[in-house]
């Protein structure tokens, strides 16, 4: 069983879980940092699905978290590479460093 | 009705209160850790939701699989004291000002479009991973989206196969 309760709340909580992490997003300089607030963005994406989902009692809203997963995955994957290749380079994790489109 | 509120409220408030810890930490693992609470507070919503399945895959792929590779990485990168004291430097609390006028804007924005949403509850039933496997794999509109993501995958991994290759570096030295 699941509980009923107002639509409203759950996508409140997902906006601010969103807004939490697009604040950390324009704040932090460190770019381990910037992924982490990524990632809550994109957790707070898929809490919208899932309320979503549980507002018409289909499994669409899980569906579509899952697809969020994957996508989540797929960058965190790519976007570590690069954390690893700008530390490696640049001595630091200050995304500023890496501002110039240099090969 | 409000037992069934103070249930969903009590992790979402851990979700929020760890998500702001993780937005302001100095230290990267500490962050990290608090992160994982974070999702996992998430994934207890997801289950109050009704969607157990989500609620597993939340812990399983993001707390026990994308957290871990986070982890691997600040331990390779052997972030210490020094990497503290330059966040101190770089996390001025001026810093917070702009950014937090914009994200307020944009709360009041939401807060207006989902209060037209008025008392709509959610259908309060369980959704099971069967349910959720039959749509997805069945017949209907996401077979497309499940071979696009297995792409996107594979091209993730490529790109971090590449991207974690030291040749890079070598190249560059001899430029």
């Amino acid at each position: 069983m699941a509980i009923e309760i107002p639509v409203f709340h759950v996508l409140a909580l997902a906006g601010i879980l969103f807004l939490l992490g697009l604040a950390g997003v324009l704040v932090r300089r460190n770019i381990m940092f910037l992924l982490m607030s990524l990632e809550v963005m994109m957790n707070a994406a898929g809490l919208a699905f899932i309320a979503a989902g549980a507002r018409w009692g289909e499994p669409d809203g899980q569906v579509m978290f899952m697809l969020i997963l994957a996508v989540a995955a797929a960058e965190v994957a790519v976007a570590l590479g690069i954390v690893v290749q700008i530390s490696r380079r640049f001595d630091t994790l200050d995304i500023d460093a890496a501002s110039d489109l240099n090969g | 009705m409000t037992v069934d509120l103070v249930i969903f409220w009590i992790p979402a408030l851990v979700a929020i209160g760890s998500t702001a810890l993780v937005v302001t930490r100095k230290n990267a693992s500490r962050a990290l850790v608090y992160l994982v609470v974070s999702l996992l507070s998430v994934a207890v919503i997801f289950f109050v939701l009704g969607a157990p399945f989500a609620a597993a895959l939340e812990v399983v792929v993001y707390a026990g699989a994308i957290i871990v590779l986070f982890l691997f990485v600040v331990m390779m990168l052997n972030l210490g004291r020094s990497s503290v004291m330059r966040e101190t430097r770089w996390l001025q609390p001026g810093m917070w000002i702009g950014p937090g006028l914009l994200v307020a804007i944009l709360f009041v924005a939401f807060a207006y479009a989902f209060a037209h949403l008025g008392g709509v509850d959610t259908a309060g039933e369980m959704i099971g991973p069967r349910a959720v496997g039959k749509r997805l794999f069945g017949p209907g509109p996401y077979l497309l989206a499940v071979e696009l993501a297995g792409f996107l995958l594979l091209a993730a991994l490529v790109g971090a196969y590449h991207l974690g290759r030291r040749y890079l570096e070598e190249r560059r030295e001899q430029a």
